[in-house]
């Protein structure tokens, strides 16, 4: 069992003609993922390595079945491919896609959620998600991951994801579903919304959260696992050294004031019965811990 | 990208939000001829991005010539909380009766736009949240459908500002949001927005921060480039297009991705080191980012030994190791280099530094164990050059 994505699945790319949505869609494809067709207007009817190029989503949905989409075109164009996603009735568009302006997020984010309430958004600026053995759409870099759970892992930083594989596989530690929901200013799915599922998949026997410095995302997952979550969970803040008003790289990553420092996330976090851990390293033996005693 | 109040204000003239007139000076004798020209009696002040200016004497009025020699002479140059005034704002005085504050920005919890309006302005805001929460009127915009008027009304008459100032405050904050939605802003603020006593409703402050993300559709704000940077390190890395702070250890560190970059500076402070700075390389570098960041950390002389911890998912490991090879021939890096390479196309980037390693080019395969080392490097060094000192 997984979160959002499994063997199933089939997934189309918006911007697989292009040279990132190349290399991607094909490393996806070669991990297992069912890539089924890709979105340009000019190259219709072409393929890419045997994966056909349709003129529009709703031409790729309604030939393919496809459910969801990779968005990988540059950023002045993401808003519209989103809308054109969420329009042609992909449940999940997972926009990997950099440097969108706030206010273009803002808009398709609240514009999908009222018009098009089945599709949700992960991202934008996120590196994707994998359910090992079975589905891979982003960037992550999935081999080492073994396959089957018990954990499930949401990360907000990308590269931090990543680690949080790698820390788990070091041990062998298996993953049900790993999700990175990105550090932009209007996430399309939250901690909250990762918890939820992973809460309610069998198969997720324990999650590991990676967060950072900035917002309130934290507190308020703290806040949800404190009222609604049976299973442990493991936490690492990023930027625990991180000075106060500096942005660090992630338009979120501030501290404003005595605000979203890592401190305060961490002990909010500890008091909803979290374990948290001062770096990734240390969250992953404690997740060792935690799947031992299970 | 934050705008100095001088420019917000040239943006917000734009927008038709009223201003006062006004002109930028960088030498006392430009201020004097500015302060002619708008008409006494003119405040000068100072164009810092820090708050506290008023306190800190980088606010003054004058009333003639020889005053505004005086307080501008004395402004420029002024060092506020570490910010160095290099101009001042020139504008006529205006007359105040009352002093709100104003804002929009986005409310990332809600997932959409927060307005913030109160009448007790020309204070710090943060306070009044705190010690009046009330006094603080809030409107959530949904960004799809926008700020209606009717609905703007009902805030501003929420707020509780003097009833004449109603028409004119509706008036500038449907144009302050339209500013923040045209002008690609994630902040804008008037504190203080102020009622004169015959009834006029005027922004006498600006605070503008721009999405740098929104750039490729704003050729305008070129216009906005060459802003102060404390560091200069920190203003080397900008121009090179490079996510950097500075922070005062001596362990420089090169990082992909904003969080791992935070957690390497984490884990070298927990193994007992000192970072000298934050580095995100950003996704998808190539070999050629690699090397600009090299030298920007090469360039600190405080660095003593350097820590590249890639876990590569956009970014591919051939071209970090590329890129680290192409510096170390450009050139003479001073310190020892600690690499950790993970992720996609490690193997690959792994084989191309083999041939490179060296006592100066370390190759470690965990983040803890790289940390570990970079750290026992820097200290090493630190130790030697301070016996090399008691020596001489």
């Amino acid at each position: 069992m997984s979160i959002l994505v499994n063997a199933d699945t089939k997934v189309i790319v918006q911007g697989l003609t292009g040279g990132q949505g190349k290399f991607y869609g094909l490393r996806n494809r070669a991990y297992g993922t069912k890539v089924v067709g890709g979105v340009s207007p000019k190259k219709a009817g072409t393929d890419v390595e045997g994966i056909p190029v349709f003129a529009s989503v709703k031409d790729a949905v309604t030939e393919t079945g496809a459910t969801a989409t990779m968005v990988i075109v540059p950023a002045p164009a993401a808003a519209d491919a989103v809308l054109e996603a969420a329009e042609a009735g992909l449940a999940l568009i997972v926009v990997v896609t950099e440097g969108i302006p706030m206010h273009d997020e803002a808009t398709f984010y609240n514009r999908v959620k009222r018009d098009f309430s089945a599709s949700r958004i992960l991202g934008p600026n996120c590196p994707g998600l994998l359910t090992p053995g079975e589905c891979n759409i982003g960037f992550i870099p999935a081999e080492v991951a073994k396959a089957g759970g018990p954990v499930g892992i949401v990360s907000r930083s990308g590269t931090l994801t990543y680690q949080a594989l790698n820390e788990l596989a070091e041990k062998g530690i298996g993953v049900t579903t790993c999700v990175g929901i990105g550090g932009d200013p209007v996430p399309g799915t939250s901690f909250i919304d990762c918890l939820e599922l992973f809460e309610a998949d069998p198969a997720t026997k324990a999650v590991i959260m990676f967060g950072e410095i900035g917002g309130s995302a934290e507190e308020e997952a703290a806040a949800y696992i404190h009222a609604h979550m049976s299973k442990p969970v493991v936490s690492y803040i990023a930027g625990v050294t991180a000075p106060p008003g500096k942005k660090m790289g992630h338009a979120g990553a501030i501290i404003s004031g005595s605000k979203g420092t890592a401190q305060a996330k961490m002990e909010v976090l500890e008091a909803a019965g979290v374990r948290v851990a001062t770096n990734p390293t240390a969250a992953g033996e404690l997740m060792a811990e935690v799947v031992a005693a299970l | 990208m934050d705008l100095f109040e001088y420019q917000g204000k040239q943006l917000f003239a734009r927008y038709g939000i009223p201003v006062s007139a006004g002109a930028v000076a960088e030498t006392v004798d430009e201020a004097v001829a500015a302060a002619e020209r708008v008409g006494y009696p003119v405040v000068i002040k100072a164009q810092v991005q820090v708050g506290g200016r008023g306190k800190a004497g980088g606010v003054k009025v004058a009333n003639n010539a020889d005053e505004a020699r005086e307080h501008a002479g004395n402004i420029l140059g002024l060092d506020i909380k570490g910010h160095v005034v290099h101009r001042v704002w020139v504008e006529h005085a205006s007359d105040i009766a009352e002093e709100y504050y104003a804002s929009f920005t986005l409310d990332r919890a809600a997932k959409q736009y927060l307005g913030l309006l109160s009448a007790q302005g020309g204070v710090e805001i943060e306070t009044v949240a705190e010690e009046n929460p009330d006094a603080l009127a809030k409107i959530e915009v949904d960004p799809v459908d926008g700020l209606s008027e009717a609905a703007c009304r009902a805030w501003v008459e929420q707020a509780k500002l003097d009833p004449e100032a109603t028409d004119g405050a509706v008036d500038i904050l449907m144009k302050l949001y339209e500013a923040f939605v045209g002008a690609d802003a994630d902040l804008v603020e008037i504190n203080p927005l102020i009622l004169t006593p015959d009834g006029r409703v005027h922004a006498l402050d600006a605070k503008v921060s721009l999405d740098d993300n929104a750039r490729f559709r704003h050729p305008e704000w070129d216009e906005f480039t060459g802003l102060e940077k404390l560091d200069p390190r920190e203003r080397e890395a900008a121009e090179r297009g490079l996510q950097y702070v500075g922070l005062d250890g001596d362990v420089g560190l090169i990082a992909n991705g904003a969080g791992l970059a935070m957690a390497t500076c984490d884990i070298v402070h927990e193994v007992g080191g000192q970072p000298a700075n934050f580095l995100d390389i950003g996704g998808g570098a190539s070999a050629q980012v690699m090397a600009n960041a090299l030298e920007v950390i090469n360039n600190d002389p405080s660095v003593k030994s350097i820590f590249i911890n890639i876990f590569g998912g956009i970014t591919k490991g051939e071209e970090v190791a590329n890129g680290i090879v192409q510096a170390l021939a450009q050139v003479d890096i001073a310190s020892p280099i600690v690499i950790r390479l993970d992720g996609t196309n490690a193997e690959q980037g792994r084989e191309i530094l083999k041939a490179h390693e060296s006592d100066r080019l370390v190759s470690k395969p965990t983040m803890v164990e790289a940390a570990r080392t970079a750290v026992a490097l820097a200290q090493a060094a630190s130790s030697a050059s301070a016996s090399v000192n008691k020596g001489n």
